[in-house]
C-alpha cells in the first residue's frame, strides 16, 4: 500500500541523501553504513533506543562530526561537511537535545552568535526587532532581551529554532525535542513543526519514544545499535508493535507486572517546605508529600519545576527555610548528609558521574563511600584493605557489575555499569528509605529492565521508594502512587492500580505537569 | 611627601599591573586561566632589555618582549588546549620556565651599560589640570599613555563587538559556539597569545621604563600573582582592573616613599626612625591583595556572578554529561 | 563518548589518537616520566648551549658532583632533606584538589619557630638536646601549620583562592622573618641571627665519626630520619586511614564527598594546616640541621616551588617522593656551580612542563589506521 503524502513530490531529488554513513568513537561503532534520505517538505521520524546512533547520525549531518565513511549529499549536491558552519550553509540546522545557549547572554546576542554579521560594532537594538518579526512568522515569539536563564526551558527551545531560522535553515534537525515538556507543550511543539513545514521548511525529528514518532512524523526510519532496520518507511503504514520490534529487536513489553501494594507506615514525611535554588530564587514553594514503606512514589513534573532542589533537600544537600522533612519520625531536613546516610537513607542521584561517583578513584573506593565508617571496612581510623576489596567483589557478583577487576577506575565503565555499582552502593546498605532521580537515563533497555527490577525489589523487601523521574510511563508503571509537581508545588496526588496506563490518566497528568491543580481538574469534569 | 609625586609614580607602575591584569582578563574570558603571567612578565622585562641593549631602541625591545612571552605562553596553550592537561598546574609550570629561561638568556645583562628607555613626555593641555593634570599627563612614559587608551578599547571589544561576543561565549559556555561553527580552540589559543602578550608588555614597562633595568628574578616582585589577583577582583572587568591596578601601583609608591622623610604628617615619622618597621610596610601590598581576594569572591559569591562559566575546563567535544 | 582527534593522511595511513579504554600497563606511567624527564634535560642542554654554556660539561659535572662518592652523596642527601618535607608537604594538599603554592612560606616560618625557641630564649641554651630537639620540631611544625591554617580558613570560609593567597603569603613570611633577623635577633649587625648552640643542632652522621671512621665529614642529619618517617607515616594516612580515603575522595568528585558525608569545609582547613606543618619541619630541619641560625637567604631558596614539582613528578606518592627528591637534591647541589646560574630553575621548570605534557599518552593513545578501508566492526 502506498501512503499518500501531501506536500512532498517523490520525483525531485531527496533534500538529503546520506548514504553507507560509518562513524566510529573508540570501542564503539556508532554508525555502521547507515542510509537516510529526507524529502522536501516532510517530517521524517529518526526512531531509535539510547544509544543507537540516531544522534551521532545527525550530528554528522550537522557538521559536529565526520563520518568516517559515506557520503552526503544535499540537494543532490554532494557536500563535505568540515564544521557546523559549512552545514548552516548548506541550509542544515540542528536544536539539540541540550541546549546550545549562553545562559549569561541575551536571545538576541544567542541568535547573533557565529555569524558573520554585524561587522564589527553591536547595535542590537536593529536585531532585537529582526528577531522579534522572525519569531512571529513562525509563531516562536519570546522577548529578544530577555537573558537565557531567565526563559522557561519551552521558551529556550523557541530561542535555538529561531536561531536556525534566523540562518536561512531549510532542514531543522531536532534531537529529542519534547524530553523537556509537558503533554500539552507537545502538541504546541507539533503545531508549531506543522506550520513551518507549510512554509517550505522538512523536519527530522529524532526520539526514542515511540507514540511521538508515530503521531508526528510523514516517514519513519528506525536505527538499531548503529544499524538501520527501517529506512524512510511511511509512518501509517507500520504498527506500533512493529516498530517497536525494528527499534529493540524483541518483543517488547510496555508493561510491568508488579504485585499488588501493601503499604505500612509512613517512611518519609516531607512538610511544607520552602527551599531556593542556586539563583536564589523560590523553588520549592511549601511543597508536601509523604511516602510509606512497601510503595514506590512517584513524582512526575516537566525538568526543572524544583526536582532536584526535592531531592537535595530530602537528602541534605540543600537546607530549606521553611518546612521539615521527616525520615521515621526523626527530622532529616537541614542535617547533614551524614544523619541520612546513618538512618537508612539512600539516593540515586541524577548525575552518575558528577554526583553519584569518583571517576578516578576505584571501583571499591566507590562502593565503600557510604558504610567505610563502620567495621569491617575500617577499625577505629583504619580502613581494612581485604575487607573492603572482598565487599566489592561481593558486589560485583550480586549486581552482575562487569570490569576486569575492583581496582579499576570507574571512569572507564559504562553508563549502565556505573549505575550498577551505585545501585549496589547504596542497596546494599539495606535502607529503609531511596530517592531514585532519573535513574533509567541514557541506559540501553536491557539496564532498564535492570533497574526497574531491582527498585520494585526494594518495594517488596519494605522499603520506601521516591521514584522522581521525566519519563511519565516508567513512573505510571511502576509506582503505585504518583505526585505531580509544578513550580515547586504539589499540584496533585494519583493513585496508579495495577492497570494499564490508559489516556485518561496521561491527560491528567498532563493537565497537572502544566500546572492545573486536581481538584481543578477535578471540578471542570475531567474523568481520572 | 609630595603626593602629586608619589601619584604620579604610582600611575606608572599601575600602568605594568594593569596590562598584566588586561592580558589575563582576555586569556580567562575565553576560559583559559593562565597563572604564568609572573614568568611571562619576567620575559618581556629580559627580552625587552637585551634586546634594547642589542639594537639601540627601546620600541623594539618593547615589541620583541611582547612577541616572545606570547610565544611562549603558547606552550601553555598547546597544553591545556590540545593535551586537556590540568590548567593550574600548567600555569605553575610555566611561570618556573619562564622565571629560568629569562634568567639563563638575561645572564650577565644587568652589567650591561646603560640603556635608552622609552621615550616620556606631557600631554599639553590635559596635564594643566588641577590636581589631576600632573598625576596623569605629566611627564609619564608613553607606554602609561598606552594603558590609558588600552582600558575603553579592551571593554568597548568584549562588550561591544561581534569578536568580544564571540570571546564571551568560548568562556561561558563553549558547546554553544562550538555548534555555531565558531573554532572554539582557534580562539582560545589567540586569547591565551594575547594574554601572554601583554603580560610581556607589563615587563618591558618595567625594565624600560618604570623601574628600569634588569635584577633577575627580583625584577617583577610577585606583581604578576598580584595581577592574578586583581582579575578576580576586577570581576573580569576592564575598567574594574584599571582602578585595581593604579591602586595598588599607587600603594607600592607609598611605601616606598613613607619611610624617608623625618616628620609625617606633623608627627615624627616612625619609619624612619624604626627602620626595621620597613618590613611591615614591605608586607602590605600582599596583605593587601588577600583582602582584595576576599572582598572580590564575596561579592561574587552574593552576585552569584563571578568567573567565566567555562573558566579553568577543558572543552571537549561531545561531552554532554552522560 | 569523546571525540577522537584524525589526523591528516600519511600514504594512505591516518594517525589517530583517541582516549584509552583500559588502563595502561604498570610500568608505562614510569616510562613515560622517564621519558619526560629525558626529553627536559635534552631541551635543557639545548638552552645552555644557546646561553654560551656546555650542556655535557654541565651534565658531568651534576653527575659527578652529586653520586660521584660518598661525600658528595652525602651532601645530596642533605640538599634532599628539605625537599622531601616540602615535597610532602605539596604532596596531601594536592590529594585534596588544594594548591597549596605556599609552602616556600610554610617552610620560612617553621625554621622561624623553631629558632624563636632558642633565639627569645624559652629553653636556655644548656637544655638537653632531648629536650631542645623534639620542642623545636613541634614549635617549627606549629608555626607551619598557623601559617597552612591561614590560607585554609580563607579558603573555606570565603572560597578564596589558595594559589594566590598562599604565594601572598610567601613574601609575607620572608618579610616578617626578615623583621626578626635585621630587628630584634641580629648579630653584630649582620643579615643573620646568632649561632645556635650546639645542644640545638640535630645529629649527625660525622658525629659518630669516632667510632665510626667511615662516617668522617658525611653532614647527613637527622632531619632525613624525620622526612622519612613522615613519608612512611603518610602513605599510611592517606592509603590506609579513613580521613586519608575522605582527602582522596573529595580530591576526586568533592560533590561525590559532600552526599557522603564528608565535611569539605573542615577538611580543607585541617589538610592545609597539616600540609603546613610538614613544611614547618622542613624548615626546622633545614635551620637545626645545617645553617645552624636564622638566616633568610639559605633558607627561601626555592624548596617550596621545588617540593610542587617533586610531587608532582612523584605522583603524589609519599615514598616515590624520597627517591625524587635525591635526584633534585643532586640538580641543586651541583646546579650551584653552573654558569648560567639559572640552570637548574631552567631545568626544573621544562621537567614540570615535560611531565604535565605527558600526562597526555596517559590518558590518550596513539594508532596508526589504513585509511577508509576498515571495515571490521569494533565492539
Amino acid at each position: 500500500m502506498t501512503a499518500t503524502l501531501n506536500t512532498t513530490s517523490e520525483t525531485m531529488p531527496p533534500m538529503v541523501e546520506m548514504r553507507g554513513i560509518v562513524k566510529r568513537f573508540p570501542g564503539v561503532l556508532a554508525n555502521d553504513h547507515v542510509d537516510f534520505e529526507l524529502r522536501a517538505g516532510e517530517i521524517h521520524g529518526l526512531l531509535g533506543e539510547n544509544g543507537a546512533g540516531k544522534s551521532t547520525l545527525m550530528n554528522v549531518l550537522a557538521g559536529l562530526y565526520k563520518q568516517d565513511a559515506g557520503t552526503i549529499k544535499v540537494n543532490g549536491n554532494p557536500v563535505i561537511f568540515s564544521s557546523p558552519r559549512d552545514a548552516i550553509k548548506a541550509g542544515i540546522g540542528m536544536v539539540h537535545q541540550h541546549f546550545m545557549l549562553v545562559p549569561s547572554q541575551t536571545v538576541t546576542e544567542n541568535v547573533l552568535l557565529g555569524l558573520d554579521e554585524p561587522r564589527f560594532f553591536m547595535r542590537l537594538s536593529e536585531y532585537d526587532s529582526r528577531i522579534a518579526e522572525l519569531g512571529r512568522k513562525f509563531g516562536l515569539s519570546v522577548d529578544p532581551r530577555a537573558k537565557i536563564w531567565q526563559l522557561s526551558v519551552g521558551e529556550q527551545q523557541r530561542v535555538e529554532l529561531l536561531k536556525m531560522l534566523y540562518r536561512g535553515a531549510n532542514v531543522l534537525i531536532m534531537d529529542e525535542p519534547t524530553a523537556v515538556l509537558a503533554p500539552q507543550e507537545i502538541e504546541g511543539l507539533f503545531n508549531t513543526l506543522r506550520s513551518m513545514v507549510a512554509q517550505g521548511k522538512s523536519v527530522i525529528f529524532i526520539s526514542h519514544k515511540l507514540n511521538e514518532v508515530a503521531a508526528i512524523a510523514d516517514r519513519v526510519t528506525v536505527l538499531r545499535r548503529g544499524k538501520g532496520t527501517a529506512s524512510g518507511v511511511p509512518s501509517r503504514g507500520v504498527t506500533r508493535q512493529e516498530l517497536a520490534q525494528l527499534m529493540v529487536g524483541r518483543e517488547v513489553v510496555f508493561f510491568v507486572a508488579k504485585k499488588p501494594c501493601k503499604p505500612g507506615d509512613v517512611v518519609l514525611d516531607v512538610k511544607a517546605i520552602h527551599a531556593e535554588n542556586d539563583k536564589g530564587l523560590p523553588a520549592l514553594r511549601g511543597l508536601s508529600l509523604n511516602v510509606r514503606a512497601g510503595e514506590i512514589v512517584g513524582v512526575a513534573g516537566v525538568a526543572g519545576n524544583g526536582q532536584n532542589e526535592l531531592s537535595q533537600v530530602i537528602t541534605g544537600l540543600r537546607k530549606c527555610r521553611q518546612g521539615e522533612v521527616m525520615l521515621n519520625g526523626d527530622k532529616v531536613s537541614n542535617r547533614d548528609t551524614l544523619f541520612g546516610i546513618q538512618h537508612g537513607m539512600a539516593y540515586i542521584p541524577e548525575d552518575r558521574t558528577h554526583v553519584g561517583s569518583a571517576p578516578n578513584l576505584s571501583v571499591t573506593d566507590n562502593v565503600i563511600m557510604k558504610n567505610y565508617r563502620k567495621s569491617p571496612i575500617s577499625k577505629g581510623g583504619m580502613l581494612d584493605m581485604p575487607a573492603a576489596t572482598k565487599f566489592a567483589n561481593e558486589l560485583k557478583q550480586a549486581y552482575d557489575i562487569i570490569v576486569p577487576t575492583v581496582n579499576t577506575p570507574v571512569r572507564l565503565l559504562s553508563g549502565g555499569n556505573l549505575q550498577r555499582v551505585i545501585l549496589a552502593r547504596e542497596i546494599s546498605g539495606q535502607p529503609n528509605f531511596m530517592v531514585a532521580v532519573q535513574p533509567t537515563r541514557g541506559l540501553d533497555v536491557g539496564a532498564i529492565e535492570g533497574v526497574h527490577r531491582l527498585l520494585l525489589a526494594q518495594r517488596e523487601a519494605g522499603a520506601a521508594v521516591l521514584l522522581i523521574s521525566e519519563e511519565l510511563e516508567e513512573l505510571l508503571s511502576l509506582s503505585d502512587r504518583v505526585y505531580v509537581i509544578y513550580e515547586g508545588k504539589i499540584m496533585g496526588e494519583i493513585q496508579v492500580g495495577g492497570a494499564e496506563p490508559n489516556e485518561g490518566l496521561v491527560e491528567v497528568v498532563g493537565l497537572m505537569m502544566t500546572g492545573t491543580p486536581l481538584e481543578q481538574i477535578r471540578k471542570e469534569g475531567v474523568a481520572a | 611627601m609630595d603626593f602629586i609625586i608619589i601619584l604620579q609614580a604610582g600611575v606608572a607602575s599601575g600602568t605594568v599591573l594593569l596590562f598584566a591584569t588586561l592580558g589575563e582578563i582576555f586569556s580567562e574570558r575565553s576560559g583559559v586561566l593562565n597563572l604564568g603571567v609572573e614568568g611571562m612578565m619576567l620575559i618581556g622585562a629580559m627580552t625587552g632589555f637585551s634586546v634594547t641593549i642589542a639594537t639601540g631602541n627601546p620600541w623594539s625591545g618593547v615589541l620583541a618582549a611582547m612577541l616572545f612571552a606570547g610565544l611562549i605562553s603558547q606552550i601553555h596553550a598547546f597544553i591545556v588546549i590540545t593535551l586537556q592537561a590540568d590548567q593550574v598546574v600548567s600555569g605553575l609550570a610555566l611561570t618556573f620556565l619562564g622565571a629560568g629561561i629569562s634568567v639563563v638568556l638575561g645572564e650577565g645583562l644587568s652589567k650591561a651599560g646603560t640603556v635608552s628607555l622609552m621615550p616620556n613626555f606631557s600631554i599639553p593641555l590635559l596635564s594643566q589640570i588641577p590636581a589631576l593634570g600632573p598625576i596623569f599627563f605629566k611627564d609619564q612614559s608613553v607606554l602609561v599613555y598606552v594603558g590609558y587608551l588600552m582600558i575603553p578599547l579592551a571593554w568597548y571589544y568584549i562588550n561591544r563587538t561581534r569578536g568580544g561576543l564571540h570571546l564571551r561565549a568560548v568562556g561561558e559556555y563553549p558547546a554553544a559556539a562550538d555548534a555555531l561553527g565558531i573554532n572554539v580552540f582557534r580562539m582560545r589559543y589567540l586569547y591565551v597569545f594575547v594574554g601572554g602578550m601583554l603580560a610581556g608588555l607589563g615587563g618591558a614597562a618595567i625594565s624600560l621604563a618604570v623601574s628600569p633595568g634588569w635584577f633577575s628574578e627580583l625584577t617583577t616582585g610577585g606583581q604578576g600573582w598580584i595581577a592574578v589577583g586583581l582579575v578576580i577582583f576586577a570581576q573580569w572587568d576592564p575598567v574594574r582592573a584599571a582602578v585595581g591596578s593604579y591602586a595598588f601601583g599607587a600603594l607600592r609608591r607609598l611605601i616606598l616613599d613613607i619611610q624617608g622623610p623625618t616628620i609625617l604628617f606633623g608627627l615624627a615619622n616612625p619609619f624612619y626612625y624604626n627602620p626595621y618597621w620597613g618590613f611591615f610596610l614591605q608586607m602590605i601590598p600582599y596583605a593587601f591583595t588577600i583582602i582584595v581576594l576576599v572582598v572580590g569572591s564575596r561579592e561574587a559569591m552574593r552576585k552569584r556572578l563571578g568567573a567565566p562559566a567555562a573558566l579553568g575546563t577543558p572543552y571537549i567535544r561531545g561531552e554532554r554529561g552522560l | 563518548m569523546t571525540k577522537s582527534i584524525s589526523r591528516p593522511r600519511w600514504t594512505g595511513y591516518r594517525i589517530k589518537i583517541e582516549p584509552r579504554l583500559d588502563q595502561p600497563p604498570g610500568w608505562y606511567p614510569a616510562a613515560v616520566s622517564v621519558g619526560a624527564i629525558a626529553f627536559a634535560l635534552i631541551l635543557g642542554g639545548i638552552l645552555i648551549a644557546i646561553a654560551g654554556g656546555d650542556p655535557f660539561l654541565s651534565y658531568a659535572h651534576i653527575a659527578r658532583a652529586s653520586f660521584g662518592e660518598i661525600g658528595v652523596f652525602s651532601d645530596t642527601i642533605v640538599k634532599a632533606t628539605p625537599i622531601i618535607l616540602a615535597a610532602l608537604a605539596c604532596s596531601v594538599a594536592f590529594r585534596m584538589k588544594l594548591w597549596n603554592i605556599g609552602a616556600e612560606g610554610q617552610f620560612i616560618m617553621g625554621a622561624f619557630g623553631a629558632s624563636a625557641i632558642v633565639l627569645t630564649p624559652i629553653l636556655p641554651p644548656e637544655t638537653t638536646p632531648w629536650l631542645f630537639i623534639p620542642v623545636m620540631a613541634m614549635a617549627g611544625m606549629a608555626a607551619g601549620a598557623v601559617w597552612g591554617f591561614i590560607p585554609g580558613y580563607l579558603k573555606a570560609k570565603y572560597n578564596v583562592n589558595e594559589i594566590i593567597s598562599t604565594l601572598m603569603l610567601n613574601y609575607i613570611a620572608i618579610a616578617w622573618v626578615n623583621y626578626w633577623i635585621f630587628g630584634v635577633w641580629t648579630e653584630g649587625g649582620f643579615q643573620m641571627s646568632a649561632k645556635f648552640p650546639e645542644t640545638t643542632w640535630l645529629p649527625r652522621l660525622s658525629d659518630y665519626a669516632s667510632t665510626i671512621p667511615i662516617l668522617r665529614g658525611l653532614t647527613t642529619h637527622l632531619g632525613l630520619l624525620l622526612g622519612i618517617v613522615a613519608a612512611i607515616a603518610l602513605w599510611f594516612v592517606v592509603f590506609r586511614s579513613r580521613w586519608g580515603y575522605e582527602i582522596r575522595l573529595i580530591g576526586d568528585n568533592p560533590r561525590a564527598a559532600q552526599y557522603a558525608g564528608i565535611n569539605i569545609a573542615r577538611n580543607t582547613v585541617l589538610v592545609m594546616a597539616l600540609s603546613g606543618a610538614l613544611a614547618g619541619l622542613g624548615g626546622m630541619s633545614e635551620v637545626t640541621g645545617v645553617i645552624h641560625r636564622l638566616q633568610t637567604a639559605p633558607l627561601a631558596a626555592g624548596y617550596g616551588f621545588t617540593g610542587i614539582i617533586v610531587a608532582w613528578l612523584a605522583k603524589l606518592n609519599p615514598l616515590v617522593i624520597i627517591l625524587v627528591s635525591i635526584l633534585f637534591g643532586a640538580l641543586i647541589l651541583a646546579g650551584r656551580e653552573i654558569q648560567p646560574s639559572g640552570v637548574p630553575k631552567m631545568i626544573q621548570g621544562i621537567i614540570l612542563v615535560s611531565l604535565i605534557a605527558s600526562d597526555f599518552l596517559l590518558r590518550y593513545q596513539v594508532r596508526f589506521a589504513r585509511d577508509s578501508a576498515d571495515t571490521d566492526a569494533e565492539e
